[in-house]
């Protein structure tokens, strides 16, 4: 007997939010249970639902809940080779690990994501130029198919479902558990220097004498326009190496203390986020930091999960919620379409409040997984409703221009063919996918809409 | 030491197995599932480098209950904590058409939870220590239409615990009644109610401190108790025509 709820359900950046029917297994038992009690609207896997836009909604669908699938395994403390259930959290693997000397080997700028979201969205961490994406640390996963067959997948068993399930979106099964290699780390310390760029050029050259670092990510500036265009702080840093120490000391202390407090509990009133507020915003983050280089040695927590520190941020955003686009573009000589995309962004007058770039390394997966060769742009933006989809809209057409793509995770609103156009395996991927789910028991709103899985428009 | 949590598929005594895991506790996970146990069993060992095992255990099946335990205590030495976690709400409705329903409910919450406590404290006294939690509930506090069969079976086992402290004190043995309120797990998935709901990881932190400082009743969350205090106050007379 499976049990559903009726209620609405949400990406990160609460928008869309949809009425579906929802269940929580806690046991394989009730996994197989509410797999047999699907029926033709379909069925889906939602995680800590991190990603932003409608990847792991299904809209009068049937949605599991993963996050009580969370059991670890196995662990092997010679390789760093973990086996867990699909619903095990970053953040689960970082408490039991850390300690014992162990790092996820990618990360995203949260650690609320569970490592099925992580695999289905083949994330990617600052890291990308080392280590590539989430996927090239793991050697199998377990896969509950359409046709009712638990299949154990990897680079020798069904090797190409195994690829498809890569940054497949949760359209090709439900992933129960996987095997996923720790890093070994000395410390919970990051050796990190933080440079600030004053320029898009400027950005480039500091990437590019970056390549001792494993970790790199750059905040850009998205209003300034002009000679400062693209100026930013980049943060480089790498895990700390034995004997190097650091000390939370005050920092620590009062983040600890404040951490109840530090929560959006709230929507953001719609005018909170505007023009002056966001150039302000960017003004102030960018004098901050003095001309030059910085050097410290900071924990890995406000390293890789600044944002983590406030509970339900993507409130901030008010009630609308916002919309997260992410790029990545080729190498140009000139930056020709990178710069395109910021000025198309500064002509509008919708700024966007954070936004984020890194160049990506060689590592590039197929499939529907986003990383390839390339710069990479994130930026976020309040839902101003049309207008800001007529914006996106522009964007699309440089980046396909440029021949990249925008990444699904984050996904609310592309269309079909743009789509098509950003990933040409799309067609393969999708040949794979339909020969493991013929009557489209899989599905979400990301898929239909993008016409990856039965039920599309 | 060793605790032995006994339900152990329910998601608060997952939580709390997780507790004493971290305090450096051997455990042992038993439950109707077995195949499920071990899961529990192998993510305790993972996060927390202990030894877990996972075994059978039936509440209807009183007569195995001993052999349990001594098959606990011979892979894992004397039970030092032993958690009571499973119970079985059934179906009010149900159990008013259907006798053999009501009495699996009873059988479970109560008459299975009497024969493995009474195991435990033979064990338990012939060593003069260890402690036991059971985990009741407020619908055990006053009887309602809406689940007093539950109800009953639960605010008996809450008898059963007073009497079993009241004998073991003496023994240097403890016994402990958590009395939960809405707690969000499979039992209420879904159940609408105004009143705030707990996590059971917040559940099991609790428990497991209480166990700890050798609290007799706990009533988690606590507001619980001043609430089941107002409503035990309500004359019967007047509460025989309520909807509650
Ligand atoms: C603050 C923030 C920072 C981020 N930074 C990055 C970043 O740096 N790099 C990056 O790559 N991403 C980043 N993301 C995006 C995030 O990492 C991904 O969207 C990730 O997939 C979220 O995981 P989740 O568990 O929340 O999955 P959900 O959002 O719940 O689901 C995402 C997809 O995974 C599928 N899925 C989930 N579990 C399963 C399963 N068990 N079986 C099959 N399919 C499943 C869903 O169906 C859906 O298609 C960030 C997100 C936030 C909010
Ligand atoms: N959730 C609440 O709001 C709430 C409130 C008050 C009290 N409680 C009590 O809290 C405890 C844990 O419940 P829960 O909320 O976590 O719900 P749950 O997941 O349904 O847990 C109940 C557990 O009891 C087990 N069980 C049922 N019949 C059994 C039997 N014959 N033999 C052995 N085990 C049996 C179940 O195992 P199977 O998987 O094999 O069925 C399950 O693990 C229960 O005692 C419940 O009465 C809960």
């Amino acid at each position: 007997m499976a049990q559903w709820t009726e209620r609405e359900l949400w990406g990160w950046g609460r928008y869309p939010r949809v009425p579906a029917r929802v269940g929580r297994p806690e046991r394989r038992s009730e996994v197989m249970a509410a797999f047999a009690d699907r029926d033709a609207s379909g069925l889906l896997a939602h995680g800590l639902g991190r990603s932003y836009g409608d990847a792991a909604l299904l809209r009068d669908g049937k949605v599991l809940l993963t996050r009580r699938l969370d059991r670890m395994l196995a662990f092997d403390p010679e390789t760093g080779w973990l086996r867990c259930e699909a619903g095990v959290s970053i953040e689960d693997i970082l408490e039991t690990f850390v300690p014992r000397g162990w790092f996820p080997p990618v990360t995203p700028g949260t650690k609320f994501v569970t490592v099925g979201g992580a695999l289905a969205c083949d994330i990617h961490g600052k890291n990308h130029h080392v280590d590539g994406c989430w996927s090239n640390h793991v050697r199998r996963v377990e896969l509950l198919t359409a046709s009712g067959d638990v299949v154990i997948c990897d680079a020798q068993n069904e090797p190409e479902l195994f690829k498809a399930t890569v940054g497949g979106m949760g359209l090709t099964g439900l992933m129960l558990s996987m095997e996923v290699q720790l890093v070994p780390i000395h410390s919970p310390w990051i050796e990190m220097e933080s440079v600030r760029v004053e320029n898009l050029d400027h950005f480039f050259e500091v990437s590019a004498e970056s390549a001792d670092f494993t970790h790199t990510v750059s905040w850009i500036d998205c209003v300034t326009t002009g000679k400062g265009m693209g100026r930013g702080i980049f943060m480089r840093g790498r895990h700390a190496r034995p004997h190097i120490d650091g000390n939370e000391g005050v920092v620590g202390v009062a983040k600890d203390v404040l951490a109840p407090f530090l929560d959006v509990p709230v929507d953001g009133p719609s005018w909170l986020l505007n023009k002056a507020s966001i150039k302000t915003f960017n003004e102030v983050y960018f004098r901050r930091h003095p001309k030059g280089s910085h050097e410290s040695v900071v924990h890995f927590e406000p390293f890789f999960y600044p944002l983590d520190a406030i509970r339900n941020w993507n409130r901030i955003y008010g009630k609308r919620g916002f919309l997260q686009y992410q790029l990545v573009v080729p190498r140009e000589p000139d930056h020709r379409s990178l710069r395109a995309v910021l000025e198309a962004i500064t002509s509008s007058g919708m700024g966007s409040f954070l936004a984020v770039i890194k160049e990506f390394g060689a590592q590039d997966n197929g499939g529907l997984s986003f990383p390839m060769p390339g710069v990479t742009l994130a930026l976020d933006f309040a839902n101003y409703g049309d207008p800001l989809l007529a914006l996106l809209d522009r964007l699309d057409r440089i980046v396909v221009e440029a021949g990249g793509r925008v990444y699904l995770g984050k996904d609310a609103r592309l269309e079909p063919d743009t789509f098509r156009a950003m990933y040409p395996d799309w067609k393969a991927w999708r040949d794979v996918r339909d020969t493991w789910d013929p009557t489209g028991v899989f599905r979400s709103d990301l898929g239909r809409r993008l016409g990856l899985c039965m039920g599309g428009v | 030491m060793t605790t032995l949590v006994l339900g152990a598929t329910s998601r608060i005594a997952q939580q709390i197995a997780q507790r004493y895991a971290e305090s450096g506790d051997k455990v042992f996970v038993a439950a109707r599932d077995v195949e499920e146990a071990e899961r529990i069993a192998a993510d305790l060992a993972v996060r927390h480098q202990v030894k877990a095992l996972a075994g059978r255990f039936d509440a209807l099946a009183t007569d195995d209950h001993s052999g349990l335990i001594d098959h606990v205590e011979a892979e894992l030495g004397p039970v030092t904590t032993a958690i009571l976690a499973f119970g079985d709400m059934g179906d009010q409705d149900r159990s008013q058409e259907s006798f053999a329903d009501a009495k699996r409910v009873i059988d479970v919450n109560y008459t299975g939870a009497v024969s493995i406590c009474e195991a435990l404290a033979a064990k338990m006294t012939s060593r003069g220590a260890g402690t036991i939690v059971g985990v009741g509930s407020v619908a055990g506090d006053r009887g309602r239409k809406s689940n007093y069969i539950y109800g009953s079976a639960k605010g008996a086992f809450g008898l059963y615990l007073q009497g079993l402290r009241n004998r073991l004190h003496s023994e240097g043995v403890h016994v402990m009644t958590a009395k939960l309120g809405f707690v969000d797990t499979r039992m209420t998935y879904g159940m609408a109610t105004k009143i705030p709901v707990a996590s059971p990881e917040a559940a099991s932190a609790a428990i497991f401190e209480a166990a700890r400082r050798r609290v007799d009743v706990l009533y988690y969350p606590s507001f619980w108790r001043a609430i089941m205090g107002v409503i035990k106050g309500i004359p019967e007379k007047a509460f025989k025509r309520l909807s509650l």
